[in-house]
């Protein structure tokens, strides 16, 4: 135990030292408008990823619908600071506690469901939040809801991701996501030691709901605006594309599937009629040659390095 | 009152119309989910390219409907075998969720692909017969609806002769009930999926003319929500099941235009997916399907 707190701080140490580096090159104008938006768009999708592979890759509950998660975070938290002059903090934990509620109360009962069902009814459920939101001429209905005011910054952006990371990464390791774990390998096993497997299918859907949320909010609190177009199942496909890629039940994975997607679609951005091709494209070559994505279910740690290098006996031991 | 039935008895009509497309593309999910436990994301694109074939075939080649309908039927049936061949057979044996990646990555392809190469803006489908509407103490018929309810009958009378009375229909309903057993008797299972996924695409394609002939406009990303919708209306007929693809979509097209005519246009798409919802709860083999128990 004591080395995994010592582990943890270590990593918490070194994202300060990652922050305080980007934060001056914000400062003193080395990162562009163009960057900043990027390093944005990163930090949004590892909060989305990461919280989907904790459906997906570690709970084995396959959901496509965290579009409308994210899009109940962003519309509520907007509403909160827009027409009720709340505080962003505020703003950001309503998003997430509506969209974790949400996620409770649709999970409940479609988790009976496994496999495509549930899938097709998580895609449809996230439709039809989408479509909710778009008739409601409250929050501005298809046109949208604008003159949102851009509170997310920076130091918003990164403490939250880091934060969904290491609170993603502690409930794995917990009693809990043991139990999750397990209903992913096996869930008719899982049950037949005595494990709550509606419970902790639910409990992980929430929590992955709720970080949509978070997510949302910040999405909506940096563009202006929140559109319903900015939700629809494409987003969720993207979200599940990073987690995919970068290796169901990774979370180092889903943090490098998010930040090489944004990068992908950043550089492509000067050929827009070419993006999506490539992008397509890639992502088929990439499902053909490596199908259980680039981390497959391992973590990325310096022991890796270690192993390549020759150092490290356990490494060798297990010589893969 | 009398409005009132008036107006439901049109609203069914246009559903039955709209709802015998759906079933179209619909069975191409169908048999192929019934097969490789597939969903294919890529096939309201093929529907897409389908449309497009038969546009070029009346604009470019100056054919009329029906050979300008078998050349966009041809079109995308090859489509189809060619996206199986060379997208989903090297992942034959990988997890389900890369095939659904790559099946996602086909359609991302096709639709900006599709942008690329005939440009995003929406074309105007040529009139290829001349549309005559008929009123019937009323109620408003037009020669497009008569056209789509012949062309999808006669193409799904075909396609249930093709599956139940024929050596390659037999070998399509043995590779779906088991592959690896019906591997083991003989069936060359490469070339029944291929021509699955063929058959499948070739009606897709066909919906895809139809549509055209239907609201005169196509464009690249308009086999999206088809698409999406066709799956709806396999899984309510129970996915897998061929005579339930062509129920779940006249179902689901009549239920999405009672919605749009009485309540508002803008919900007929959250009415799609809250019937979905309520079927996957209620009954998730949908209203053909039996249910099977799972085994340890």
């Amino acid at each position: 135990m004591k080395t995994k707190t010592k582990n943890d701080l270590l990593s918490l140490g070194a994202c300060f030292v990652v922050y305080a580096i980007i934060q001056a090159l914000i400062t003193f104008g080395v990162i562009g408008q163009f960057w900043q938006l990027n390093i944005v768009l990163i930090g949004i999708n590892i909060i989305l990823a990461v919280s989907l592979n904790l459906i997906n890759g570690f709970t084995g509950q396959f959901s496509i619908g965290h579009a409308g998660f994210m899009a109940v975070g962003a519309y509520l938290g907007a509403v909160l600071t827009v027409k009720m002059h709340l505080p962003f903090i505020v703003a950001i934990l309503g998003g997430a506690l509506a969209a974790g509620f949400l996620g409770f109360v649709i999970g409940l009962p479609t988790l009976r469901l496994s496999g495509d069902y549930l899938a097709i009814a998580t895609l449809g459920l996230g439709e039809i939040i989408r479509i909710t939101i778009l008739n409601i001429p409250y929050v501005g209905g298809a046109s949208g809801f604008m003159g949102i005011p851009r509170y997310t910054t920076f130091t918003w952006l990164f403490f939250l991701t880091v934060f969904t990371v290491f609170f993603v990464k502690n409930f794995i390791n917990s009693t809990h996501g043991r139990a999750c774990i397990s209903i992913r390998e096996n869930e008719i096993a899982a049950e037949a030691m005595g494990i709550d497997t509606t419970r902790y299918k639910v409990l992980a859907f929430t929590i992955g709901a709720a970080f949509a949320g978070v997510a949302g909010a910040l999405f909506s609190h940096y563009f202006y605006i929140a559109h319903p177009a900015s939700f629809t199942f494409m987003r969720s496909f993207d979200i599940l594309t990073m987690v995919v890629l970068g290796g169901l039940g990774s979370i180092t994975g889903s943090i490098a599937g998010a930040v090489l997607l944004t990068f992908i679609s950043a550089a492509l951005a000067s050929y827009p009629e070419w993006r999506m091709v490539i992008y397509s494209l890639s992502l088929i070559i990439l499902m053909i040659y490596r199908p259980q994505g680039l981390f497959g279910n391992k973590e990325f740690s310096l022991k890796m390095f270690s192993r390549l290098t020759g150092g490290g006996k356990r490494g060798t031991a297990q010589g893969k | 009152m009398e409005s009132f039935f008036h107006q439901l008895i049109q609203q069914l009509i246009n559903g039955i119309s709209l709802g015998s497309i759906y079933a179209l593309i619909a069975l191409g999910y169908t048999m192929v989910y019934g097969i490789m436990k597939l969903i294919n994301f890529a096939h309201g694109d093929v529907y897409m390219v389908g449309a497009y074939f038969g546009f070029f075939a009346t604009t470019v080649l100056h054919l009329s409907f029906v050979p300008a309908l078998i050349v966009a039927m041809i079109g995308a049936g090859l489509l189809g075998m060619f996206i199986e061949r060379a997208a989903y057979r090297p992942l034959r044996d990988a997890p389900k969720i890369a095939v659904l990646i790559t099946a996602i990555g086909v359609s991302l392809l096709l639709e900006y692909g599709g942008m690329l190469l005939v440009t995003p803006q929406p074309r105007t489908f040529p009139k290829v017969f001349e549309a005559v509407t008929y009123n019937i103490g009323g109620i408003v018929v037009n020669s497009q609806q008569i056209v789509i309810l012949v062309v999808s009958i006669l193409l799904m009378v075909i396609l249930t002769y093709v599956v139940n009375r024929t050596m390659i229909g037999k070998a399509m309903r043995a590779a779906s009930f088991d592959m690896d057993a019906a591997r083991l008797m003989g069936i060359n299972v490469d070339q029944v999926v291929s021509f699955t996924f063929g058959i499948g695409s070739a009606l897709a394609g066909a919906g895809g003319v139809l549509v055209g002939v239907y609201y005169n406009s196509i464009d690249p990303l308009m086999g999206i929500m088809p698409g999406l919708k066709a799956f709806v209306a396999a899984v309510l007929g129970g996915i897998g099941i061929i005579p339930g693809a062509m129920i779940g979509g006249v179902i689901l097209g009549v239920i999405e235009a009672l919605v749009s005519g009485f309540i508002s246009s803008t919900f007929r798409d959250a009415a799609a997916f809250g019937i979905l919802i309520l079927i996957l709860l209620f009954k998730p083999s949908g209203i053909l399907g039996k249910n099977v128990r799972e085994k340890v």
